[in-house]
């Protein structure tokens, strides 16, 4: 027996599974990140004395880094319009760019952390440094994550076209999904963290 | 629909333009000196239009189905729940100095209180 409303919309909500699953798990990633937020606010809020980003953190290599991850958010939706106009090179050609983007930007990441730890700047030595790599560090796995399922329906992923092309529309549309709400989290904390 | 498709397109490259012309608008506008808090707080407004473009357009909830508008309010409506409920019930300790336990600084504290 098939699994209905895979690719037909639910009559009473209007939605296929894939749509409202994504988006419920992105509720609850709102919860997650949010927690951290909150904890933000918290220590810094109850320090006598909390460092400017600008003094700690290289604002040129965050907005780099801004830069990037909204470029690949941008790359995302084209991937997705381009398989609506049934253009799989152009999907292609989109995601790679994508994953490409992201690469970037965890080797920008990793570069600063490492430039971090090798001043000694570990999370045990402040409050400060706790929260930052906690808070970037949890995104940074978010990305890699998105990496990897991004590489997926770029690679082995990509037979689902040839059989069933609304599904795999709706899976791109899904990944896209999972992507902006990546870039969301990060256009939030990259202010937060590097710019106050 | 492809001519739809293709008005989507220019559309987003027009938000992707606007979200790259605010990340810039957000680094000038942190050289301005206006303190912590109203710099957090000019921060967040922009980073929130920021947001709603994403949001909006990206992940297209401009024309998306009221089942996922109430699930967005739900989750907005409990994440404000998440943050206020532990600021609200540490107003006691606000601009208390706290140390996070075997930290560098709490080392440092220590010997700081050893030697006195």
């Amino acid at each position: 027996m098939e699994i209905p409303y895979i690719v037909d919309e639910r009559p009473d909500t209007g939605l296929t599974n894939v749509k409202l699953g994504i988006w419920l798990f992105l509720a609850s990633e709102v919860m997650l990140f949010g927690a951290l937020i909150s904890t933000y606010i918290l220590l810094r809020i109850n320090a006598v004395e909390w460092p400017a980003g600008a003094d700690i953190l290289s604002t040129p290599i965050g907005t780099f880094n801004t830069v990037v991850l909204i470029a690949s958010s941008i790359t995302m939706v084209f991937c997705y319009a381009a398989l609506k106009q049934d253009d799989l090179s152009g999907y292609k050609r989109y995601m790679g760019i994508t994953i490409g983007l992201s690469v970037l930007f965890l080797a920008v990441k990793s570069y600063e952390y490492l430039d971090k730890f090798s001043h000694g700047d570990y999370p045990s030595v402040s409050t400060y440094f706790a929260i930052y790599f906690t808070m970037t560090g949890l995104h940074a796995l978010h990305i890699i994550g998105g990496v990897v399922v991004n590489g997926y329906f770029l690679g082995p992923g990509s037979a689902l076209w040839h059989t069933n092309k609304q599904q795999f529309i709706n899976r791109i549309e899904a990944a896209g999904l999972y992507w902006h709400f990546v870039d969301l989290v990060w256009i939030f904390l990259f202010p937060v963290l590097y710019l106050t | 629909m492809s001519e739809d498709v293709q008005a989507h397109v220019k559309l987003y490259k027009k938000i992707g333009a606007a979200l790259m012309v605010l990340t810039v608008v957000t680094v000038l506008v942190s050289f301005i000196p206006a303190g912590v808090a109203l710099g957090v707080v000019i921060a967040l407004i922009i980073a929130t239009v920021k947001g709603s473009l994403v949001a909006t357009y990206f992940m297209h909830l401009v024309g998306e189905r009221k089942t996922i508008y109430f699930t967005l309010l739900l989750t907005a409506f409990i994440f404000l729940v998440l943050i206020f409920i532990p600021l609200l019930g540490h107003t006691n300790t606000y601009g208390r100095k706290m140390i996070v336990p075997n930290s560098d600084a709490a080392v440092a504290a220590d010997h700081g209180e050893a030697a006195h």
